[in-house]
C-alpha cells in the first residue's frame, strides 16, 4: 500500500501562510502611515477614556454601584454585596489595574456599539447585505479569539493600543447581529402601522422600530461587553497592562496566589456589569408593561 | 347594482387590480393575462396568485365589506389601497387620480391625510402609552403638542377610554386596545378607514360591542370605511355593500339583502348559510297566523268551542280593531263558565310583544322566558301574527 493511501500527501501544499504574511509586510510597508494614524487616533481615546476612569474615586464607584443595583434589582442585600464586592478589589490592591482594564473594555465597547449598532441597522433592512456579513460574523465568532492579535501587534505594535481594535473586533458580532435580528423581529402589523400612517423610513426606524427591538439590541450590547471582558484578560499576550497582565505575570512565575486574586478581580468586574446591565434591561422591560 | 350612481361621490375605484408573489411575476402576470389558468401559471414560474383581477368602487360615506376566507386575498387587496403592497398590475383610483402614479412625497401626503389603518392584531407600539399611540399619525406629520394632544384626547374619549390616556398598551384588554386602534386612525381626520379584520380577535361579546360602537362611530363621522372579515354575520350586520372574495377573484358585490336572496353561484349560497341565520331573519319570516282568535266581546262559550274547534289551549283575544288584547287559556275559560271567573279578568294581559322586523336574536331571550307564543303586532298595537318558541329554535337550524 503507498503511503499516500494513509497520510495526507506531502506534494499537495496550498501555502496560504506566505500570501497572508506577505500581506501582512504590504500594509506594514505601504500603509504605514494609515495605521499610524488609526493608532494615533485610538491613542489619544483610551487616554480620554482612561482620564475620566481615573477621575472617579473610588469611593464613588462602589457608592454608584450601590445605587444602581438597588434601583434595579430593588434588592437591598445585593446591593451591598455588589459594592462589598468591589471594596475587595480594592483591598486586594488591584484598584489600578482594574481601572487600566476597565479603559479597554469601555473604550472598545464604545467602538464596537459606534460601529455596530449602524451595521445592524443597515443589515437589518436588506436580505442581500444580510446574506454577506452573515458568514462573516460567523467567522469572527469561531475564530479563536487569539488569532486576532497577531495581525493587531503587527499592524499597531504592542500595548493597549492594539487590544482595542482586537478587543473591537471579537466583540462586535453580537451587537450587529441582535441588533439586526431585534429589528427583523419587530411584529410586522407595527412596522406596517408606522408605514401606514405615513413615517417616512426614517421615522419609522427611530420611532418604531429601533424602541421595539431595545430588549434584543440590549442583549447584544450585554454579550458584547461579556466578550470585550474576556478578550481583554486574552490581550496580556500583547502586552496589554492590566488586571490580565496580572494573570499572566504569575502564570510565568507560578505564584498562584497572585494569580487568583487578579482572576477573582476579573470574575467580580464581570459580574457586577453584567448584572448591572441585564438589570437595565429588565427594569425596561417591567415598566413596559 | 346600482344603475343611477352619482360618480361624484365614488371615492375609491379599483380597476382590474392584480396581485402576484414571487420573482416571476411579470411573465407570469403577462401569461395570465392571456388567458392561461391561475394555477398553471402559479406552477410553472412559482408564483402566488393573491389577487387575481378584481374591479369595485366605493362610494363615500358607505360601508364596502370584503369577505371571504383565509387566503382569499382580501388582506392584499387592502394593503394595495395604501400601498403597503404594491400591485402587479391594475388601476386605484381615489377621488379620481391614480394613487400608483404617486412619488414619494404625494403617498407620504396621501397616507398622513387620506386613508388610515386599523390592524387585526391592533398594529400598536407596545413602547408607547395610549396617548403617544393615538397621536402617532399626527406626530410623524408634524402636528405641534398642543395640537397632537388635544386631538388624541378627544377621539380617545370618543371610544370611550376617558382615563386611559397614560396607561400602557400590556395594561389594555382586547377590546380596549382595538379601540386605541380605531382611536389611532380617526386622530388623523381620514376620509377613508381601511380595516383589516379589526375585531376577528376578540372575544365574540366585546365583538358585538366594537360593531355597535363602529357604525355609531361612522354614523356620526360619515366616514368610508373599507372592512375585511371572514364572518358573514359581522359582514352583514356592517356592510351597505358586501364583496365576496374566493382565490383571488371577486365573485359577487352586493347589498347584503340583495345578495341573501340572490346569491350568484353555489359558493356564495353556502356561505350566506354558513351564516348565524338569526343575525339576518326577522321576526317577519317565521310568524305565523294564529288558528284561535276570539274577539274580547265573544265571552267564554264562544272561545271554548273555538279551542276545541282548533285543538288548542289558549286563544288570542283581540279587540273591535283587531288590537291584541291578551290571551285566553283553556283552564281560565272553564273557570269563567263554572262561575268561578269574571271573563275579563281570565284574560292575561301584559304579555310581551314583538314586531315584524325584529331580529331573531334580539327575540332570543324573550321567547326563552315565554309560556305563549309571542304576539307580533304592527300600528295601533294591531296583531299581525304569532311566533312561537318551536319556530324561533328551529330557524336556528
Amino acid at each position: 500500500m503507498p503511503e499516500w493511501f494513509i497520510k495526507f500527501p506531502k506534494e499537495i501544499n496550498f501555502n496560504i501562510k506566505d500570501i497572508i504574511d506577505n500581506f501582512i509586510d504590504y500594509l506594514i510597508a505601504n500603509w504605514g502611515a494609515f495605521f499610524n494614524g488609526i493608532k494615533g487616533f485610538l491613542k489619544g481615546f483610551l487616554n480620554g477614556v482612561g482620564y475620566c476612569i481615573d477621575r472617579i474615586p473610588w469611593w464613588l464607584l462602589i457608592v454608584l454601584v450601590f445605587f444602581l443595583t438597588w434601583k434595579t434589582s430593588k434588592k437591598l442585600g445585593r446591593a451591598f454585596l455588589y459594592s462589598a464586592l468591589l471594596f475587595c478589589i480594592g483591598a486586594l490592591g488591584l484598584w489600578q489595574l482594574m481601572n487600566t482594564t476597565l479603559t479597554i473594555i469601555v473604550a472598545s465597547v464604545i467602538i464596537s456599539i459606534i460601529i455596530g449598532f449602524p451595521v445592524g441597522v443597515l443589515v437589518s433592512s436588506s436580505n442581500s447585505l444580510n446574506k454577506i456579513i452573515r458568514p462573516i460574523l460567523d467567522f469572527m465568532q469561531t475564530m479563536p479569539s487569539f488569532v486576532y492579535l497577531i495581525p493587531a501587534a503587527m499592524l499597531l505594535g504592542l500595548g493597549n493600543v492594539p487590544a482595542v481594535i482586537a478587543t473591537t473586533t471579537y466583540a462586535l458580532p453580537p451587537i450587529i447581529r441582535l441588533t439586526s435580528h431585534g429589528i427583523r423581529q419587530v411584529d410586522t402589523e407595527v412596522t406596517e402601522a408606522a408605514m401606514a400612517f405615513g413615517s417616512t423610513k426614517w421615522q419609522a426606524l427611530y420611532k418604531v422600530q429601533i424602541p421595539q427591538a431595545l430588549p434584543t439590541i440590549m442583549t447584544g450590547l450585554n454579550q458584547t461587553i461579556m466578550m470585550a471582558i474576556s478578550m481583554v484578560v486574552t490581550c496580556s499576550m500583547i502586552g496589554t497592562t492590566g488586571l490580565g497582565q496580572e494573570v499572566l505575570i504569575s502564570i510565568n512565575r507560578l505564584e498562584t496566589g497572585r494569580g487568583f486574586s487578579a482572576g477573582i478581580s476579573i470574575v467580580i468586574m464581570a459580574i457586577i456589569i453584567d448584572r448591572l446591565t441585564q438589570g437595565i434591561m429588565k427594569d425596561r422591560e417591567v415598566s413596559d408593561e | 347594482m346600482n344603475s343611477n350612481k352619482n360618480n361624484e361621490n365614488i371615492i375609491i375605484e379599483v380597476k382590474n387590480l392584480s396581485k402576484l408573489y414571487g420573482a416571476n411575476k411579470v411573465p407570469a402576470y403577462e401569461m395570465m393575462k392571456n388567458g392561461t389558468g391561475k394555477n398553471e401559471v402559479a406552477k410553472k414560474f412559482g408564483v402566488t396568485v393573491a389577487v387575481n383581477d378584481i374591479s369595485f368602487e366605493v362610494e363615500r360615506g358607505k360601508i364596502f365589506v370584503l369577505i371571504g376566507l383565509s387566503g382569499s386575498g382580501k388582506s392584499t387587496v387592502v394593503r394595495c389601497l395604501n400601498l403597503l403592497q404594491k400591485p402587479t398590475s391594475g388601476e386605484i383610483l381615489f377621488e379620481g387620480k391614480s394613487i400608483l402614479s404617486f412619488n414619494k412625497s404625494d403617498l407620504l401626503d396621501f397616507r398622513r391625510h387620506k386613508v388610515s389603518m386599523v390592524f387585526q392584531n391592533f398594529g400598536l407600539m407596545s413602547h408607547r402609552n395610549v396617548l403617544e399611540n393615538v397621536a402617532y399619525g399626527l406626530e410623524v406629520r408634524g402636528a405641534n403638542t398642543t395640537e397632537r394632544v388635544g386631538r388624541a384626547m378627544e377621539m380617545i374619549e370618543m371610544v370611550g377610554l376617558k382615563g386611559w390616556e397614560y396607561k400602557n398598551i400590556s395594561q389594555l384588554s382586547g377590546g380596549m386596545r382595538q379601540r386605541v386602534g380605531i382611536a389611532r386612525a380617526l386622530a388623523n381626520d381620514p376620509d377613508v378607514l381601511l380595516m383589516d379584520e379589526p375585531f376577528s380577535a376578540l372575544d365574540p361579546l366585546v365583538r358585538q360591542d366594537m360593531q355597535f360602537e363602529l357604525l355609531s362611530i361612522q354614523r356620526k363621522l360619515n366616514k368610508t370605511v373599507i372592512f375585511i372579515t371572514h364572518d358573514i354575520n359581522e359582514a352583514f350586520k356592517l356592510g351597505d355593500l358586501v364583496g365576496i372574495m374566493k382565490d383571488g377573484q371577486l365573485i359577487q358585490i352586493d347589498t347584503p339583502e340583495g345578495m341573501s336572496s340572490n346569491p350568484a353561484n353555489e359558493y356564495v349560497e353556502n356561505f350566506i348559510n354558513s351564516a348565524d341565520k338569526a343575525q339576518i331573519y326577522t321576526v317577519g319570516h317565521i310568524m305565523q297566523i294564529p288558528s284561535c282568535l276570539i274577539n274580547s266581546r265573544d265571552g267564554a262559550n264562544n272561545a271554548l268551542k273555538q279551542m276545541r274547534i282548533h285543538g288548542v289551549s289558549s286563544a288570542y283575544v283581540i279587540g273591535d280593531r283587531l288590537e291584541f288584547v291578551g290571551v285566553l287559556t283553556l283552564d281560565n275559560a272553564v273557570k269563567v263558565k263554572s262561575g268561578d271567573m269574571n271573563f275579563n279578568d281570565s284574560i292575561i294581559k301584559g304579555l310581551p310583544t314583538t314586531t315584524e322586523d325584529t331580529l331573531i336574536s334580539d327575540l332570543m331571550p324573550v321567547a326563552a322566558n315565554a309560556k305563549y307564543p309571542i304576539a307580533v303586532i304592527g300600528e295601533g298595537n294591531q296583531l299581525k301574527g304569532i311566533v312561537s318558541k318551536a319556530a324561533v329554535l328551529s330557524s336556528l337550524i
